[in-house]
């Protein structure tokens, strides 16, 4: 490409961020989280040890996106395996890319047991409240009231429950020692995001113990709305049900957020 | 003036549209063409320079199609005192 | 090296140690628990990986996870638990990585007991989870081959890239009887190119088990079919044959249920019947050529075993209808009797006598 000799490149596509196009839908904030993962992956110049354990839904093929050795897990069992490789290869980063279906609800026995063992592994939680590659379906996450393809009249919590909010349960293990929320949806969220994806990735650099970030996104596809329209959604619907904030912060790291270990959330 | 550009990736554009959503000077369209994927791309119409370089649009890019440039603050100088 | 007396579980997990285990994943159920708790001890003595996973479903998956990142990993269990890990089995087995895995069976179906019994054959050999595949099945009849099967498990997993199935039931994991260790293996100083340790200084490596679209998923079956076959070809069966060479009858029969015919086999002898055993040590590739070499030789094969007949229908299919083939069966956690598989056997020729008829005589109450 032609740069002029008195401009300097302020941003262009990770090198851990494969340089082909993407299955996602568009809008999809899957792309946005990958992309933050790559940056990442390039600035800690981690990417000749990372390993990457894929999970099943829209991010199945998460390891076409992303330049790191990957393996892909049955359904629900990504922390599982990240345990398996992990505890026989130490030195590797080790990282989880999970949905909301996988995550927490066929694998939360392996995410909750991960968590309370303290495995030195990151996961990237990405919550969009639905199961998007199966057609729309109601997630674990789907909010009350919420219109599916298997909840058509809306959820009821008298038929389905309440919806899971991940980060703040597992903060409640003594294993767990980055557990926090971040939004999509915008510019100044998403900065925010890349911040705490680096984070959790610094805690296993520093062997501390299970680092998990959760990604609110959006799917509007199954949402049935345009990706502006879905953004919004996040902002307006998402976010008062799923706070932002830092549920646990272990004191290591505490020098790098900027701000305090919040005991309730601290939704920005 | 001029003090910032940018180069949208045709071929990954999806258009979803969210960095004419995030662009503060709105100097991104929507093309009149389509890509080989058949989408709309985004692309970059700035005939007044207001492009600052903020790269707010590479940030919110689900497909990092976006590279962005910025003028180094010496030449954008030199720029302003020329026109001046 | 000297015999020492070992319980079957405790011999299982030290032979899996000795050859080089260097990770093992699993969860208590009875009746394998010791192989465990051995393990939980030797493996952090010797500094190794182990972990007590929440589940099978868990343990199954760490074991996948430590495979693909290219250790030599192990797991157990019991009939239930080996139903929860067939999911895993069946992502290992399309994934070409190598892993052992130790069945000791239980009393079926659903939680059933906790009594020997031979009820999940047809669940090991006949695939490992959905879809077309078989591990490698080893089925030792004794403590000694307890510790044999499991060191050339983890031998042929390696060579082939493929799961082998250590199986055999409660008993055995239980018994106690005199047995040699082999002497400890060096674990291997490096990872297998094909495994997840890094892309450092060369292109990603990328496992998984999805194939889109079908003519990609028949190509990799072929793959997994051809790689079945090599198996075979490459001489990997094995068997023992026991007083077979002037038989006019047999007993086929695996694991404890060929031991209690072993006897049967000496009390018919006794009486004058020239009836032989023959024991397949591996259940896949089963001993099909052997199989219709005895068929075309005898006038009658009973099939014992400890189950409502499983590896019954492969010696039926082996047979190809050139000699008769009966059945005797305990279920629920009874191992036969040599006394009574006798009897089924003078039952068999009596009837044989009669009338020549190839049918099942399975003992059905």
């Amino acid at each position: 490409m032609v740069t002029f000799p008195d401009e300097k490149l302020v941003y262009e596509r990770p090198e851990a961020l494969a340089d082909v196009s993407t299955h996602y839908c568009p809008g999809c904030t899957h792309g946005v989280a990958h992309r933050l993962v790559a940056e990442v992956i390039d600035e800690l110049a981690i990417r000749e040890k990372t390993i990457l354990v894929a999970s099943v839904g829209c991010s199945v093929f998460s390891y076409n996106y992303l330049d790191v050795d990957a393996c892909e897990a049955a359904h629900g069992r990504a922390a599982a395996m990240a345990t398996g490789i992990k505890r026989v290869n130490p030195d590797n980063v080790v990282f989880t890319y999970q949905g909301d279906g996988d995550l927490a609800s066929i694998g939360i026995a392996e995410t909750i047991h991960a968590a309370a063992r303290g495995e030195n592994l990151t996961i990237i939680f990405l919550n969009n409240a639905i199961y998007g590659m199966t057609g729309g379906q109601m997630a674990p996450t789907s909010l009350i009231g919420q219109k599916t393809s298997s909840s058509p009249f809306g959820r009821d919590e008298h038929l389905a429950g309440y919806p899971l909010r991940i980060v703040e349960l597992l903060a409640e293990l003594d294993g767990t020692v980055y557990s926090v929320r971040r939004s999509l949806h915008d510019a100044r969220h998403i900065i925010q995001a890349k911040k705490a994806i680096k984070i959790a990735f610094e805690a296993q650099l520093m062997g501390l113990g299970l680092s998990i970030v959760e990604l609110l996104s959006t799917c509007p596809t199954n949402w049935h709305m345009t990706p502006t329209e879905a953004c919004d959604w996040v902002r307006d619907a998402m976010i008062p049900y799923y706070p932002l904030g830092d549920y646990k912060v272990a004191p290591e790291l505490m020098t790098k957020t900027n701000r305090k270990h919040s005991a309730n959330g601290g939704a920005r | 003036m001029a003090s910032g550009r940018i180069i949208i990736n045709e071929e990954r554009c999806k258009g979803c549209g969210l960095c004419l959503e995030a662009c503060p000077p709105g100097v991104i369209k929507v093309a009149d063409h389509i890509n080989s994927m058949g989408y709309r791309p985004a692309t970059f119409y700035d005939p007044e320079f207001l492009c600052t370089g903020c790269a707010l649009c590479a940030i919110v890019c689900p497909d990092a199609g976006i590279t962005v440039f910025r003028n180094k603050p010496m030449a954008r100088q030199k720029v302003i005192m020329e026109v001046a | 090296m000297v015999k020492q007396l070992l319980k079957g579980n405790v011999a299982f997990a030290e032979a899996a140690v000795r050859a080089g285990c260097e990770a093992y994943f699993g969860y208590p159920i009875t009746p394998q628990t010791e192989l465990l708790e051995h393990m939980s001890r030797r493996m952090v003595e010797l500094d190794r990986v182990f972990l007590q996973a929440e589940s099978e479903v868990a343990a199954v998956n760490m074991v996948y996870g430590a495979a693909v990142a290219g250790s030599r990993v192990m797991t157990s269990s019991s009939s239930p638990g080996i139903s929860l890990m067939q999911e895993g089995f069946s992502y290992m087995a399309a994934s070409d990585i190598p892993a052992v895995v130790i069945d000791i069976m239980r009393g079926g179906p659903g939680l059933g007991n906790i009594q020997p019994t031979q009820g999940d054959y047809n669940q090991v050999t006949k695939s490992a989870g959905h879809g077309d595949f078989h591990p490698i099945v080893l089925a030792p009849a004794t403590v000694q081959e307890a510790i044999d099967h499991t060191v050339l498990a983890f031998e042929l997993a390696q060579k082939y890239r493929t799961l082998v199935f250590v199986l055999a039931d409660g008993a055995i994991g239980q018994m106690m009887e005199p047995a040699e260790l082999p002497p400890m293996r060096d674990l291997p100083t490096e990872r297998p190119d094909w495994s997840l340790t890094g892309a450092d200084g060369r292109d990603h490596n990328v496992i998984t088990s999805i194939n889109l679209g079908a003519l990609n998923l028949e190509n990799y079956n072929l793959h997994l079919q051809r790689k079945l076959r090599e198996i075979k070809l490459a001489g990997e069966t094995r068997f023992e044959a026991v007083h077979l060479e002037d038989a006019d009858y047999a007993i086929v029969a695996f694991g404890t249920a060929a031991r209690a015919s072993v006897t049967a086999v000496k009390m018919l002898r006794e009486a004058g019947i020239k009836i032989g055993l023959l024991r397949p040590i591996t259940l896949w590739p089963f001993p099909e050529k052997e199989l219709l070499e005895l068929a075309e030789q005898v006038k009658g094969i009973l099939v014992v075993e400890m189950n409502a007949g499983q590896m019954l229908h492969d010696v039926r299919e082996a047979a190809a209808a050139k000699a008769p083939v009966k059945f005797y069966g305990r279920m629920g956690g009874y191992i036969p009797l040599p006394a009574d598989i006798a009897d089924e056997v003078n039952k068999m020729i009596a009837d044989l006598a009669g009338i020549n008829v190839e049918g099942s005589n399975g003992h059905l109450s």
